[in-house]
C-alpha cells in the first residue's frame, strides 16, 4: 500500500509520461482517431477501455510509432516526439506486448528474448544474465532455456514482457493482455504488472473487461468512436456498470428471456460423450445434456475447459471416443458435418473468421457456406447464383447488415456485422437446433442486442439451442438452464432465475464444485 | 459496385504489364551487360517469332503450357501444391502411348481409349499423394516431387526393347511402338505456314478443358467447396466440406487433367512416348498458373507469352546471343508478377474496406441528419 502511495506520489512530481493533446488519425474515408487527449503519469498503470471498434487499436498503433497521426502532439517524458517507426518508440522506452504472440515456437526463451536484439547484451552469457535479472528484479519465473512450445499461455506472455523489457522499455503498451488468460492466468499478469510499477515503469492497459480494468489501474481513459470520453478517471470512483455506460454511451441492452417456452420435445440428446486428445486426456468427459424445443441451455466455463471439442464432437469435425449425440431421435454420431447441417444443425462459431466466414468472398458466397447443398443457393449440382443473392438480400435487409451491397468482401464489414450475417444465415433453413459460442463476442451493442433479440425470437419458434459465452450476464440473461463445466466434465447446474454471475464463476473455477464434493464424501 | 471488387481486372492487367515492362528492363539490362544491343536483341526475336512457322509452333507449345497449367491450378486453388504434374504427365503419356501402340482399333474409338487411359495413369499417380496425404499426413510437395523421380526411374525401365520399348531399324533412338494411324490426330493447316507445320487438332481439347475448369470452378458445388477449401480450410471444414475427400478428389482431377498434357503432340506428331517427348512441361506449369493467376484466360496469355519467349530465342543463338538470356526475362516475369499481384490484391482489399466504410459513414450522417 505505501509503495502505492510513494509511486504516486513520484509520479506527481514527474512529467507524465506520456502525453497526448487532440490526435487525429484519418484514414480514406473514415476517421479513426478524432481530438484524443490523453496524459499517463510516470510509474502508473494507467487503462484505456472502449468498446471493439471504438479507436483503440489505431491510438496504440500512433504511440508506437507504427503510423503518424495526422494532428496533434505526443509528448514522453515531457518531450515532443515524432514517431516515424517502432525503432523510434523503442529507442524512447515504449515497447509493446502485442494481442498476439510474435514469439518462436522452436526457441528457448532466452532465444526468443535476444533475438533481434542481439547487439544490446550480445548472444552468450551477459545476455543470459540480463534476463536472470530481469525476470528476477519484476518476479517471472521463467527458465531461459525452455523451449517456447512447452510454455503455456501465461508464461509465452511473459517472454514477451521481458523481450520488451530487456530492450530498455520504461513504458510498456499491453494490447488486451488478458483476453487469452485464464482468471488465475490473469491474477499472474497483474502480480507482474503490480511489480512493474513498483520498480517505476509504466504500463499502459489496453482492455475491454471493465472488472479487471477497475482491480489493476490507477487511472483509466475511456474512448468511443474514436474520441476520449473521459481522461483521467479514478477507479475507485466509478462502478462497473457506470463505466460501460461511458463506453456506450447510451443506455446497455440486458440479456433476458421473458416466459418459458421450453417444451418436453427433446431435440439434441448427449449421451455419455468423452472426447480424448492426441495424448488420450479426457478433453470431453463423459458429457451427457438433453436439449428440449424452444429452450436455450446455456453452458459456463472457464475458456478451454473442453468447450471447443464438445462444440466439434456435435458438429462432426471431431470424432467422439465414445458416447453418442442424436438429433430428433435419431442417431447421428457417425454422420458427417454435412448431413448433420441438412438436418437441421446451425451453427454461430466462436471464431468467425476461422470457422463461420471466407473473408475474402463476397456476402453472397458466404450465404452459401454451410449451406452448399441447400435451397436457395444450389440446383442439383450447380451453384443457383440468383437465388442465393436475392437470399442474402433478405438477410442482409431483415438482420440489419450494414453493408453497400453484397458484392463486397465479408472482410470488408465491421465484426457486428460480420456476426449479423453469420446469425442470419444459420437461422435460415429452419434450423431445428443451433449452437451459439459466443454469440455477441467482440460486437457493438446495438448488434449485440439484435443478435439477442434473434435468438429469443428463434426460440418462441421451437428452436434448441446450446449457449456457450464467457459473458456470464448473457450466459445467465438468455440461458433457460445452466450447466457448469469444468476439465471436460459437467460438474453442475444452476438456476439462472437465482444464480449470481459470482456463485457461477465461482462454480466455473471449481471452488463450488469442490464443496461439493466435499460435502458428498462428507455423508 | 465496380469499385468495390477487390481486384478490378483493369488493375490486374496493368500488374501484368509492369511486370513484363520491368523484366525487360532487367533482361535489357543483362544484355547491355554482356556487352548486346538490346533493342536490336528483342527486335529479332519479335521478327522471328512472328514468322507464321514460329507461330505454329508457340500456339502448339502453348497449348501443352496450358493443359500442365490448369493440371497446377485446380489444386492451386485449394491451397493444394501438385508440384508432381511433371511425372503424371510422364508416366501417362508413356503408357498411353504403350497401350496405343500396342493395337489398332478404329478411328475415333482409338483415340478415345489412348486419352481417357492417360487421365487414368495421370489420376493414379497423383491419387498416390491425395492417398498419403490424408492417410499418413505426408506434404503433398515432398510426396508429389518424389514422385517425379521415380516415374523417371519407371519410365526408363519399361521403355527398354525388351520391355515396351521399340527400336526401329537402322535408329539409335527407343521409344514405344508407334501407334497406327487410326489413333492419330489429324492438325489443323495454318495460313502461311510451310508444308507440314500444322497447329495440333487436340488444341480442341484445350479449350474444352479451360472452359470445364472454369464451369465446374465457379459454377458448381464442388468447385465451391474446392475454393472454400482454399480461401480457409478451417471455415470449409466448419461448413461441411470432407476435407480428406476433397484432396483426394482434388488431385485425380488435376492429376486425369495432368495425363492430358502429352497428348495434343504424341496424337498430334510423335505417335509415340519416345527419349525426344518434351519433359520438364509441369514444372513450367506452375510458374504459368502463378503468372495467370489460376483463371484460364490469364493462363491462356501466361502460356503464349512463355511459349513466345522459348520459340523466338531459337534466333538468338543465330546472332551469337546466348538464348539462356531468355530464361532470364522468364524468372524476372515470374518473380515481380508475384509480388505485384501480391501488393494489388492487398492494396485492392484495403481500398474496398475504406469504402465501405466512407459508404456507410455517409449513409449514417444521413440518418443523423434526416433525425435532427
Amino acid at each position: 500500500m505505501s509503495t502505492t502511495t510513494r509511486a504516486t506520489e513520484r509520479a506527481e512530481q514527474a512529467a507524465p509520461a506520456f502525453e497526448l493533446r487532440g490526435i487525429t488519425k484519418r484514414f480514406p474515408g473514415v476517421v479513426a482517431n478524432r481530438d484524443i487527449d490523453l496524459t499517463v503519469r510516470a510509474g502508473t498503470v494507467h487503462a484505456i477501455v472502449g468498446e471493439n471498434g471504438a479507436g483503440k487499436s489505431t491510438l496504440m498503433k500512433t504511440l508506437y510509432g507504427m503510423h503518424k497521426p495526422d494532428e496533434g502532439t505526443i509528448r514522453i517524458n515531457g518531450e515532443q516526439v515524432t514517431l516515424n517507426s517502432p525503432s523510434d518508440a523503442i529507442a524512447r522506452g515504449v515497447g509493446m506486448v502485442h494481442q498476439h504472440f510474435m514469439l518462436a515456437d522452436n526457441l528457448t526463451v532466452l532465444e526468443n528474448v535476444v533475438l533481434g536484439a542481439e547487439k544490446l547484451y550480445g548472444i552468450g552469457g551477459r545476455a543470459r544474465k540480463k534476463i536472470v535479472e530481469l525476470a528476477r528484479k519484476f518476479g517471472m519465473r521463467l527458465d531461459p532455456d525452455r523451449l517456447v512450445e512447452d510454455l503455456g499461455v501465461g508464461d509465452r506472455q511473459r517472454v514477451e514482457i521481458l523481450k520488451v523489457l530487456y530492450r530498455g522499455a520504461k513504458i510498456i503498451i499491453l494490447d488486451e493482455p488478458t483476453a487469452v488468460l485464464v482468471p488465475q492466468e490473469v491474477e499472474e499478469l497483474f502480480g507482474n504488472l503490480r511489480e512493474l510499477k513498483r520498480e517505476g515503469l509504466t504500463v499502459l492497459f489496453i482492455s475491454h473487461k471493465l472488472d479487471e480494468v477497475l482491480s489493476i489501474s490507477d487511472t483509466i481513459t475511456v474512448i468511443r468512436r474514436g474520441t476520449t470520453v473521459q481522461d483521467g478517471i479514478d477507479p475507485a470512483a466509478v462502478n462497473a456498470r457506470e463505466l460501460a455506460q461511458l463506453m456506450v454511451g447510451s443506455e446497455l441492452p440486458v440479456p433476458e428471456l421473458r416466459e418459458s417456452t421450453v417444451t418436453d420435445r427433446a431435440v439434441l440428446e448427449i449421451r455419455n460423450l468423452t472426447v480424448r486428445d492426441a495424448t488420450g486426456r479426457p478433453v470431453v468427459d463423459d458429457v451427457t445434456l438433453t436439449i428440449h424445443a424452444g429452450e436455450i441451455l446455456g453452458i459456463a466455463g472457464v475458456e478451454g475447459n473442453g468447450q471447443a471439442e464438445l462444440v466439434e464432437a456435435i458438429m462432426g469435425m471431431r470424432a467422439p471416443d465414445s458416447g453418442t449425440v442424436a438429433l430428433d431421435g435419431a442417431d447421428i454420431t457417425g454422420w458427417e458435418t454435412r448431413r448433420r447441417r441438412e438436418r437441421g444443425v446451425g451453427f454461430i462459431p466462436e471464431d468467425r473468421h476461422r470457422h463461420g466466414l471466407l473473408l475474402e468472398s463476397s456476402l453472397w458466397e458466404n450465404r452459401v457456406l454451410g449451406h452448399q447443398t441447400r435451397k436457395p443457393n444450389v440446383k442439383g449440382p450447380w451453384i443457383d447464383r440468383a437465388g442465393a443473392r436475392r437470399d442474402t438480400e433478405r438477410i442482409v435487409r431483415d438482420y440489419d447488415v450494414r453493408t453497400p451491397g453484397i458484392d463486397v468482401s465479408a472482410a470488408a464489414l465491421s465484426g457486428g456485422n460480420q456476426q449479423k450475417l453469420i446469425v442470419g444465415r444459420e437461422m435460415s433453413g429452419e434450423p431445428k437446433f443451433l449452437i451459439a459460442a459466443h454469440p455477441t463476442r467482440g460486437v457493438d451493442v446495438g448488434a449485440q442486442a439484435a443478435i439477442w433479440d434473434h435468438l429469443r425470437d428463434a426460440r418462441a419458434e421451437g428452436l434448441a439451442v446450446l449457449l456457450i459465452s464467457a459473458d456470464l450476464d448473457e450466459l445467465i440473461g438468455m440461458s433457460d438452464t445452466l450447466r457448469v463445466i469444468l476439465r471436460g466434465r459437467i460438474v453442475g447446474e444452476a438456476d439462472p432465475a437465482t444464480v449470481t454471475p459470482e456463485e457461477l464463476g465461482s462454480a466455473m473455477t471449481g471452488a463450488q464444485g469442490a464443496a461439493d464434493r466435499d460435502r458428498e464424501e462428507g455423508r | 459496385m465496380n469499385r468495390l471488387k477487390t481486384s478490378p481486372l483493369a488493375l490486374t492487367l496493368l500488374a501484368a504489364l509492369a511486370a513484363l515492362v520491368f523484366s525487360i528492363v532487367i533482361t535489357s539490362i543483362v544484355l547491355s551487360i554482356s556487352g548486346f544491343n538490346p533493342p536490336s536483341t528483342f527486335q529479332a526475336m519479335v521478327d522471328y517469332g512472328t514468322q507464321p512457322d514460329s507461330l505454329v509452333n508457340i500456339i502448339n507449345k502453348g497449348t501443352m503450357y496450358f493443359l500442365a497449367a490448369i493440371a497446377v491450378a485446380i489444386g492451386f486453388r485449394m491451397n493444394l501444391f501438385n508440384i508432381g504434374v511433371d511425372g503424371q504427365y510422364r508416366m501417362a503419356a508413356m503408357l498411353a502411348a504403350a497401350l496405343g501402340g500396342a493395337f489398332a482399333l478404329p478411328p475415333g474409338l482409338h483415340q478415345i481409349v489412348i486419352l481417357l487411359a492417360a487421365m487414368a495413369v495421370g489420376a493414379a499417380w497423383a491419387g498416390i499423394v491425395g492417398v498419403l496425404k490424408v492417410t499418413r499426413g505426408v506434404s503433398e510437395v515432398i510426396s508429389s516431387i518424389m514422385l517425379n523421380f521415380i516415374a523417371t526411374g519407371i519410365i526408363a525401365y519399361l521403355i527398354q526393347t525388351d520391355r515396351l520399348g521399340y527400336q526401329p531399324e537402322g535408329s539409335d533412338s527407343i521409344g514405344t511402338h508407334p501407334i497406327a494411324e487410326s489413333g492419330w490426330i489429324p492438325g489443323i493447316p495454318f495460313p502461311g505456314a510451310r508444308e507440314g507445320a500444322e497447329v495440333y487438332g487436340l488444341i480442341v481439347l484445350a479449350v474444352i478443358v479451360g472452359i470445364a475448369f472454369h464451369v465446374v470452378i465457379n459454377r458448381t458445388r464442388f468447385g465451391f467447396d474446392l475454393r472454400a477449401t482454399g480461401l480457409s480450410a478451417s471455415a470449409a471444414v466448419a461448413s461441411g466440406v470432407n476435407a480428406r475427400r476433397m484432396v483426394v478428389t482434388t488431385m485425380l482431377i488435376s492429376g486425369a487433367t495432368a495425363g492430358l498434357i502429352g497428348m495434343p503432340e504424341l496424337l498430334g506428331t510423335a505417335h509415340s512416348y519416345s527419349l525426344q517427348f518434351p519433359t520438364g512441361l509441369g514444372f513450367l506449369g506452375i510458374g504459368i498458373a502463378l503468372l495467370g493467376r489460376n483463371h484460364p484466360v490469364g493462363i491462356t496469355f501466361a502460356a503464349l507469352l512463355w511459349a513466345f519467349l522459348d520459340e523466338s530465342s531459337q534466333i538468338l543463338d543465330f546472332n551469337d546471343i546466348p538464348k539462356e538470356i531468355v530464361a532470364i526475362t522468364q524468372a524476372a516475369v515470374l518473380l515481380s508478377v508475384v509480388v505485384v499481384y501480391e501488393i494489388v490484391h492487398r492494396l485492392g482489399m484495403r481500398w474496398q474496406q475504406q469504402a465501405v466504410a466512407a459508404e456507410l459513414a455517409a449513409g449514417a450522417t444521413k440518418k443523423a441528419e434526416v433525425a435532427s
